[in-house]
Order: C-alpha cells, then sequence, then structure tokens
C-alpha cells in the first residue's frame, strides 16, 4: 500500500532509484558519438590522397624521424583534423542554437545572414583590395558575419518583447537574399572576382595551415561556452516566450546571449573553412532522435555530431577523388543528403 | 506560426459576406484595396517599362497603344518587341508568388517557398549542367543552348519536385516533413551547381552565373505563351483550391473535422505550386526571393492570418516588373539581371514591414 500512496502536496517525491530510458539512451547516444569521433580523427589522420600505411603512420604520431611520410602526417593532416573538428563543433552546436531560438526546424546557421555576411565581404576584399590569400579572406569573412548578424538581430528585435522567432527568420532570410544578390552583381562585374570567389564559396578544409585554426580557436571557444550556457534559458523559451517569461527567465537576455554565441561559430567557422552548408540543420534534427528536446543534451550531443559528421565528409572527400579531392562542403551535401531524407521519413517529425 | 504575426484578434463579426450561385466568400476590403494598387502600380511599371529604351515613349502614348490605339510605328515597337518582355516579367513574378504562397500557407512556415525546397535550384541545376557540360562537350552550342536551357531547367524542376514529393510521401505527405526533404535536396543540388562552377572553364562558369541571376533580356512572345497558357490554367485552380487552405491552417485533423479532403487537397495544391515554379524558372531564370517575399509582404499588407493566394499574385507581378525597370535604368549601359534586383528591392521592404509591425505592438 505504501508504494503507491499519493505524496501530500508540498513534498518532493523521492526520486526513483532506477535510471530512466531516456536517460540511459542519452548516456549512451553520447558514447557512441565520442567513440565515432575518436574513429573519424584516426580516419582523417591515416587517410589521404597519399596512400600511408597504418604503421608508418603509427610512427609519424609517435616516434617522428622526417621521412616524408612523417611529415605529410604531422604538418598536413593533424592540423586539418584540428580545423575538422572546432569547425565541426561550431557548426553543429550553431545550428542546434538557432534552431532553438527561432523554434523553427528549417532554420541554419546561415539563416541569421552569416554565411552571405562573409561572402560578401569577401567579395568586396577580392574586388577592392584585390585580396587572394584564405589567411586574408579569415578577417573579412569575420567582419562581414559579425555586420550581418547585428543588422538581422536589431531588425528582427523592432517588436515588442525582443526578436520573436519569426521575425528573427524572416528579418534573416530577407538579408542573405539581399546580400546574395550583391554578391551576384558584383562578380557579374568582374569575371577575375568570380574566379576567385567560385573557389572560395564552396567550403573545404584543405589548404588551411594551422595559423587559420589559431586565430579563430578564441572564438570558437567563446562562442561555445556561451551557447552551452544558454541551454537552461533555450528550454525555457521552447515553451514559448509569455511562458518563459512567466517562468521568471530573462528572454531578451537569452537570446542576445545565443545570437552573440551564434555568430562567434558560424562566423568563426566560416571564415576558416568557407561556407559549408548542411552540418548546422541536419545535426540537431539527427540528435533529436536519441536526446530529445532538451538543450542540456541537445546542444553537447550537435557539437559531437557536427565534427563527426565534418571530419567523415573531409575524409571521404580525400578518398573517392584522388588523386585530387572532392571539397568537403560538396560531399556533405551529397552524401548527407540521402542520410537527412531518411531520417526525416523514418521518424515522426518533432516541430521544434 | 501565423499566430504571432496577428496583430490584433480577428473580428469575425461585422465581416460582410459575399453569395453567388453557389459561392460563398468573405468581403475584405484591405484585400481588394491592396489588389487595386498593386494592379495600378503593375500597369504603370509596365508602362514606364516599355517607354524605355532606343526610342523612348512617353506613358501616355504607350498606355493609348495598350488600349488599342496610336500609330503604326508605335505599336510594331510597343506590341512586338517591348510588351513581350514585360509580360514575361508580370507572369513569372505571379507565378512564383503564388506558389510560394501555396507552399508557405501549406507548411505554416514563412521559410517554405520554391526557391528554398529545390524546385528553382533543381532548374537551374539541369540548366547550369547544359551549359558547363554541353559547353565542354562542344556538340551542343547553338541549339541546345537557346531552346534546349528553358526545357532543360524545366524538366529539372518538374524532377526534383517528383523526387521531393515521392520521398516525402508516407501514407501521405505532410508539409512539413515535404519541406524538409525538399531543403535537403537543395543541399545536394546546391553543391552540385557549386561544383559544376568549379569544373567549368571560367568563360562557362561566367554564362552559367548570368544564367542563374534570372533575366528578363530578350524575351518576346514565344516565351510569353508558355507561361500565359499555364497561369491561366493553374491560377483559376490555385484560387479555388484555395479556399481550403484556410482550414488547412488548422492541422490535419481539425481540417478532416471540417470536411477537407486533407491528401487530396494537399496533393493537388503542391503540384499546382510546383507546376507553376518549375514553368516561371524555365522562361526567366531562377528569380530571387519572389517567391519568398511576395507572399509575405502580402500577407502584411492585407493582415490576413496566412499568405493570401490573390494579393500574393499582383505583388509578385508588380515587384519583377519594378525590378526589371530599375534593372534596365539602373547602371547606364549595363543592364543587372532582374533577380539581383528583386532580392534588393524586396528584401528592404519586407524588413521596413516587419520593423513597422513591432513598432505597432509596441505602441
Amino acid at each position: 500500500m505504501t508504494t503507491i500512496a499519493r505524496t501530500p502536496p508540498g513534498q518532493p517525491r523521492a526520486r526513483p532509484v532506477r535510471r530512466s530510458p531516456l536517460r540511459r539512451r542519452r548516456l549512451v547516444g553520447l558514447l557512441v558519438l565520442v567513440v565515432l569521433l575518436l574513429a573519424a580523427c584516426f580516419a582523417s589522420v591515416a587517410f589521404g590522397t597519399k596512400i600511408i600505411a597504418f604503421p608508418q603512420v603509427w610512427s609519424a604520431l609517435f616516434a617522428p624521424t622526417g621521412t616524408e611520410d612523417d611529415i605529410v602526417v604531422r604538418a598536413l593532416r593533424i592540423p586539418r583534423t584540428v580545423l575538422g573538428v572546432l569547425v565541426g563543433i561550431a557548426l553543429g552546436l550553431a545550428g542546434a542554437l538557432i534552431q532553438g531560438h527561432t523554434r523553427n526546424p528549417l532554420a541554419d546557421p546561415g539563416l541569421l545572414g552569416v554565411n552571405a555576411g562573409s561572402a560578401f565581404f569577401v567579395v568586396l576584399g577580392i574586388y577592392l583590395f584585390g585580396v587572394t590569400s584564405l589567411l586574408g579572406y579569415v578577417w573579412f569573412a569575420f567582419a562581414g558575419a559579425l555586420v550581418a548578424s547585428v543588422v538581422v538581430f536589431t531588425l528582427g528585435s523592432m517588436g515588442r518583447g525582443g526578436p520573436t522567432p519569426v521575425t528573427l527568420a524572416l528579418a534573416g532570410a530577407a538579408l542573405t537574399f539581399l546580400l546574395n544578390a550583391l554578391v551576384s552583381a558584383v562578380v557579374l562585374i568582374d569575371t577575375d572576382t568570380l574566379d576567385a570567389y567560385r573557389f572560395w564559396n564552396v567550403g573545404s578544409l584543405a589548404g588551411r595551415d594551422s595559423s587559420i585554426a589559431g586565430q579563430v580557436v578564441g572564438f570558437l571557444a567563446v562562442g561555445a561556452v556561451l551557447g552551452l550556457a544558454s541551454a537552461p534559458g533555450l528550454n525555457a523559451l521552447s515553451l514559448g516566450d509569455d511562458v518563459a517569461r512567466s517562468l521568471g527567465h530573462s528572454v531578451r537576455r537569452t537570446r542576445v546571449l545565443g545570437i552573440v554565441a551564434i555568430t562567434l561559430l558560424a562566423g568563426g567557422a566560416t571564415a576558416a573553412c568557407g561556407p559549408i552548408a548542411f552540418v548546422g540543420l541536419v545535426v540537431p534534427h539527427a540528435v533529436r532522435a536519441f536526446t530529445g528536446p532538451d538543450h542540456r543534451w541537445l546542444l553537447p550531443a550537435s557539437g559531437l555530431l557536427g565534427a563527426v559528421l565534418l571530419l567523415a565528409a573531409d575524409v571521404l572527400g580525400r578518398i573517392v577523388a584522388r588523386p585530387g579531392e572532392l571539397q568537403v562542403g560538396i560531399v556533405l551535401a551529397l552524401v548527407g543528403a540521402p542520410f537527412f531524407i531518411a531520417l526525416v521519413r523514418r521518424r515522426k517529425m518533432v516541430a521544434v | 506560426m501565423s499566430t504571432a504575426l496577428r496583430r490584433d484578434p480577428p473580428r469575425v463579426p461585422g465581416r460582410v459576406p459575399f453569395r453567388a450561385a453557389g459561392f460563398s466568400a468573405v468581403w475584405r476590403p484591405r484585400t481588394a484595396l491592396v489588389i487595386a494598387v498593386g494592379l495600378v502600380v503593375l500597369v504603370l511599371a509596365m508602362a514606364v517599362n516599355i517607354g524605355r529604351g532606343e526610342f523612348p515613349i512617353s506613358i501616355p502614348e504607350v498606355l493609348a497603344v495598350l488600349s488599342g490605339s496610336g500609330d503604326g510605328g508605335q505599336r510594331f515597337i510597343v506590341l512586338e518587341l517591348r510588351l513581350p518582355r514585360s509580360l514575361t516579367g508580370a507572369l513569372v513574378g505571379a507565378a512564383l508568388a503564388v506558389s510560394g504562397a501555396i507552399m508557405q500557407a501549406i507548411a505554416r512556415n514563412p521559410l517554405a517557398s520554391p526557391d528554398i525546397i529545390g524546385i528553382t535550384w533543381g532548374a537551374s541545376a539541369a540548366a547550369v549542367a547544359v551549359i558547363v557540360l554541353g559547353g565542354s562537350a562542344g556538340s551542343v552550342v547553338g541549339l541546345l543552348a537557346t531552346t534546349g536551357l528553358p526545357i532543360a531547367a524545366l524538366l529539372g524542376g518538374l524532377v526534383s519536385a517528383a523526387l521531393i514529393y515521392g520521398l516525402a510521401w508516407r501514407k501521405g505527405v505532410q508539409g512539413f516533413r515535404l519541406v524538409l526533404v525538399g531543403i535537403g535536396i537543395n543541399a545536394a543540388l546546391v553543391a552540385l551547381v557549386n561544383w559544376l562552377l568549379i569544373v567549368a572553364r571560367i568563360y562557362e562558369a561566367a554564362r552559367a552565373q548570368v544564367w542563374l541571376n534570372g533575366s528578363l533580356n530578350a524575351r518576346g512572345w514565344e516565351h510569353v505563351l508558355p507561361v500565359g497558357i499555364a497561369l491561366a490554367i493553374l491560377v483559376p485552380a490555385a484560387l479555388i483550391l484555395g479556399f481550403v487552405l484556410g482550414g488547412l491552417q488548422f492541422g490535419d485533423d481539425t481540417a478532416r473535422g471540417l470536411g477537407i479532403r486533407v491528401d487530396l487537397a494537399r496533393t493537388l495544391l503542391l503540384l499546382v505550386a510546383v507546376g507553376l515554379a518549375a514553368i516561371a524558372t524555365a522562361s526567366a531564370g531562377p528569380i530571387a526571393f519572389v517567391a519568398l517575399v511576395s507572399p509575405q509582404i502580402a500577407q502584411r499588407l492585407v493582415r490576413s492570418a496566412r499568405p493570401p493566394l490573390g494579393a500574393s499574385l499582383v505583388i509578385g507581378a508588380a515587384l519583377t516588373v519594378v525590378a526589371d525597370v530599375v534593372a534596365r535604368t539602373a547602371f547606364a549601359g549595363v543592364e543587372l539581371p532582374v533577380g539581383i534586383v528583386t532580392a534588393v528591392l524586396g528584401a528592404p521592404y519586407l524588413l521596413y514591414l516587419l520593423v513597422r509591425q513591432g513598432r505597432e505592438a509596441r505602441a
């Protein structure tokens, strides 16, 4: 009888000792993601355009002697892998954040105008200042991302109670189309700019040396911390702005925090590698399958899966197109699309 | 989605019903006003657009020719040379806007429009493939480059739409699933186009870039006809089917309770939307943003709960023709593709409406 006695109101109910299946599923899911990430990192170091046997990879990692294989692994593949992990985490996190903030499952980090802003500034850099090096693009791209998302956020938050999901999404879409049109205008006028820009416009991890990762890692780290910190606030926001307010959350503060995080993450990633679509859109949907809608789980898991996805696509692009390579942005879309569609078909989709 | 946009609760009492021979509707003065003003803007923009060129013709003269008078030389220039271009613009803009309005209403999401879910890009991918691969093959220079492009684009749009629909089908099509599948397909198509631009020689890449921006240049009667016929069939169909869009806004169960055959209605509406978008893209290239922005502007001007079809149609047509006027006059000597100008004109206006709406809500 005592077991089914109802707890009197006002007393906290005793926590069940048995772990709930949801919690177990989340933990297993996170564990699987960590294992996958390690595997992807190894693959990224081991496989490439140049075929290097595993023993040589091993010795290059732990007992380098300065052979050509050692140099390829240590000077090219390790920095590339590190950059892939950083950018992948950033894109996955940014995707989960923007979908949460706009309550729009169709949103991706590019929606705030981040990618379009970067592209526009990069094109201006090429056209006006003749910048052609990747290192030169980074700062233009980052400045563009910042400017664009500040504009979108300002315009989207003119309404009552700060930015609503709908105004954010529409302001972002409007600015994105506007900036893309301006980019088109410039590359139409000037063929040389088109020639340089079309290669930046396909996201890639290739040819980025470790200095680029070094330049953006600070932004990405701050963005990640801010983003993860906004998880509880996002959970409240997902009940609707009014409910969140009545629960004592500052809707405006959570939004500002989130937008700053998204800008740092997506802007840093785009600056480092060019626009990489799809990761930010797909990852949160895939992760929700085992985490459910709780952002405290969804955000870290999205970051992990983003890194796995980006590295896997990068390795695949190196293997399938030997002796050249396919850019990671292209591989992601061509390989990721079928997976994403299968995912959408398989599950009863939850609206965010 | 749309509840957040409504400024005040709907006043159902006080609406005047309108009935005629088994057909009934609600009389909405605001909608009528928006459509009327839109039509005036459209006619004036067309007149200005037709008047510009080597032989300038004044607006009154253009209007005279259009109403059936005017002298022979002017009649030839207007009717044979310049009218088709403006008409193509108006028809294409109208088609894109109606297509966007239907999709946004079905998915109940303002981001659902043909240029986001892969129909427009399907058409673009096919066209760019013809430009890039046809050019390097060398055999398909003359014929396919001129007449082949629209046909390739139309096929591309229809094939990708069929693919999206087929993949989204599971015991019926939910608007939401359809849009997500569409975004997936779209991403793959965008990547394909970018890849084609990389492998292309720079000359072909530049040509593809021009097509990708959409243009009304050198459009003659042969372009007006297909779009006109398609619109004549599909727009009435959309307006008739549009009556169930209101019911569909409540979600599937409620809509079924209201007596709507949900899957059938949605399938037919989507077919109409896809047809409109594919034909429009085939005849003028992917004119950006019209499909997304026109329904949203119309919804805010009319103050309705969902994108209205009639007002969207007029606004889409007016926006495209006005953009064409600007594209031809903004830079002397250089003609911008109209697709660039639609975004440059439409985006700030949508942003202005958003900001104004916010201010009114706060006041």
